[in-house]
């Protein structure tokens, strides 16, 4: 085993921050990506995190390129995060912390795995990871498809407010966290306190449920249901398990009780 | 937040020091308040005793020199009387220690009387187990301390980012389990139960060195696996009685364990080769000793893995 560090520079010793915390703030993008028509390709063996998502802003926002292949990322976080616009990105490998966070329109797909919290916050788009991620996967996303073709951490979705998240394995303890609203599909087994305090929408179980979180009860699945984990399936390729649990929202927590228990004592 | 990282040569040795300081330095965003390491070298029937007589962070009075070499001096004298055959000591900073030496006795007692020499705190003791830990990040303490050239079978490292208690050598990872021999704990993550779990131990005669959570961890896992237990039982009995949120490694002179706890609320990415375990908070910190695209996994709450070097 060959093992030498190719971590670049920023990792050795941290980025340069100046005194409002911003990372690397004179970096410009770096120009290196080689375009071919509509598509580019970018090795990100040699850069930093600032100058790799400097470079996929330049290529999607001035160059009008519409596909971009990204080499060697190294497991970095916080790549690919921040983009606004319709476009398609391939990452060659694994992706650190925070991948693809807070996007809203690109067409991901990460070959490799994932660290905690990617995607999160999407508006709209997709993301595929093709192994595995970490814990609070999906965190916050409010639109677009986020599949999972491996395994995924704890927490998944949690604070979810729409959009779908589809796990080809396992999930964690806490999946669902106070979901509000969207759809979660999990093929595997799902840890302990699955959608706790969740408000509202859907988790819909392939395996064994190793207990529900507070306030999460199981539902009748309904041909709609059917209908949509069909139609998701079809399109990422999964394969689909016979039968799928449905967990919703038991709606106990909606309401506080205004009254503290001495006083409902009282009333009783 | 803090990051831990580890590695197990399977079967061989390897370039221990290098390798834990490139795993910590990368990792070095998540805690740059002081970085420690537990390294193994090869086991002799020496006995390593790494201690320190002061800390960066105290005054530099006129007779600081002075009374360090004062201080080494009755260490060596105390080791003397209690009938170890000193074969070195040596400076490896300026306030910090090595010392090898045979010695056939109980380790408590030993332990203790070195720390009652002013200023003195034991960091590790054993046949192979040495812990370095200082302010600063990776490359500081290994620069400081050499690490560059360490072989060895199986480290453990810690970067930390000061929650429960002072920044100072005291408070750096990893712990030794004081007094059993190569013992020693990285932890990530706040015990709620800790003084519950500190009394109980010193009731039953452990003293601990600082004012830190993770300390009971080591003392706990060490004085099971004295009571006859297997480390993985020990580890997975802790999960029970151990409560707040944690992955910490433990370390043995032939083990390496991990353990998450039931909310699995702090990270942990493993790697599993036929010739190398790697694990660490980020991949990233796996990357940096491993230099090609891997396929990695985050263990579930309640899990608890244990290799053998």
């Amino acid at each position: 085993m060959t093992q030498t560090s190719t971590a670049p520079e920023e990792t050795r010793t941290g980025p340069r921050v100046d005194q409002r915390g911003l990372a690397e703030p004179d970096v410009t993008a770096p120009k290196t990506a080689v375009i071919t028509g509509e598509r580019a390709e970018l090795d990100a063996a040699e850069l930093t995190t600032r100058q790799i998502n400097l470079e996929l802003r330049r290529l999607f926002y001035e160059e009008g390129i519409s596909e971009v292949l990204v080499r060697n990322p190294a497991a970095r976080h916080s790549i690919a995060v921040g983009l606004l616009t319709r476009c398609r990105i391939r990452i060659d490998g694994s992706l650190g912390y925070f991948a693809c966070g807070l996007i809203d329109g690109p067409e991901v797909h990460i070959t490799g795995r994932v660290g905690w919290s990617a995607a999160e916050n999407m508006m709209s788009g997709v993301v595929v990871i093709d192994k595995n991620a970490g814990s609070l996967t999906g965190a916050a996303i409010r639109g677009g498809d986020l599949v999972v073709r491996g395994h995924v951490g704890a927490r998944t979705g949690i604070d979810q407010k729409g959009g779908t998240i589809i796990v080809g394995g396992n999930a964690g303890s806490m999946t669902g966290f106070m979901m509000q609203r969207g759809r979660q599909i999990i093929c595997g087994d799902v840890g302990p306190g699955l959608g706790d305090s969740m408000y509202d929408g859907a988790i819909y179980v392939g395996g064994k449920v190793a207990s529900l979180g507070v306030d999460c009860v199981e539902a009748e699945m309904t041909p709609a249901d059917e209908e949509l984990i069909d139609r998701k399936f079809r399109i990422y390729g999964l394969q689909r398990p016979d039968r799928f649990r449905k967990f919703v929202c038991g709606k106990k927590l909606w309401n506080y009780d205004s009254l503290e228990p001495n006083e409902r004592k009282l009333v009783l | 937040m803090c990051g831990i990282a580890g590695i197990i040569y399977r079967g061989k040795t390897g370039d221990v020091g290098r390798d834990m300081t490139r795993m910590l330095q990368s990792m070095r965003h998540r805690g740059p308040d002081s970085t420690g390491f537990a390294l193994y070298g090869e086991p002799t029937d020496l006995l390593v005793m790494r201690f320190k007589l002061a800390d960066p962070t105290d005054e530099r009075d006129f007779e600081f020199t002075e009374r360090l070499e004062r201080n080494r001096r009755e260490v060596e004298a105390r080791l003397a009387k209690l009938g170890a055959t000193i074969d070195r000591v040596q400076g490896e900073s300026e306030y910090a220690y090595r010392a090898t030496f045979r010695y056939s006795g109980e380790l408590k007692p030993l332990a203790d009387y070195v720390e009652d020499v002013p200023g003195a705190e034991v960091l590790s003791l054993g046949h192979s187990l040495e812990i370095v830990k200082d302010l600063g990040d990776a490359q500081t303490v290994a620069r400081q301390y050499h690490l560059d050239g360490f072989r060895g079978t199986h480290a453990i490292g810690h970067v930390r980012m000061a929650t429960e208690s002072d920044v100072d050598i005291a408070g750096a990872h990893p712990y030794w389990a004081y007094p059993f021999s190569d013992v020693a704990v990285v932890h990530n993550g706040q015990l709620t139960n800790y003084h519950q779990w500190r009394r109980r131990l010193e009731r039953q005669g452990h003293r601990f060195q600082s004012e830190c959570d993770s300390e009971i961890i080591a003392v706990y896992i060490a004085q099971r696996m004295e009571d006859g237990l297997s480390l993985e039982t020990a580890m997975k009995q802790s999960l029970d009685d151990l409560d707040g949120v944690f992955t910490y490694l433990v370390v043995t002179d032939t083990q390496l364990g991990v353990a998450k706890d039931e909310m699995a609320a702090k990270p942990l990415v493993l790697y599993e080769t036929d010739d190398m375990v790697a694990l660490a908070s980020e991949e990233i910190a796996i990357r940096a000793v491993v230099n090609h695209e891997i396929d990695t996994y985050d263990p579930y709450e309640r899990e608890v893995l244990v290799w053998s070097r």
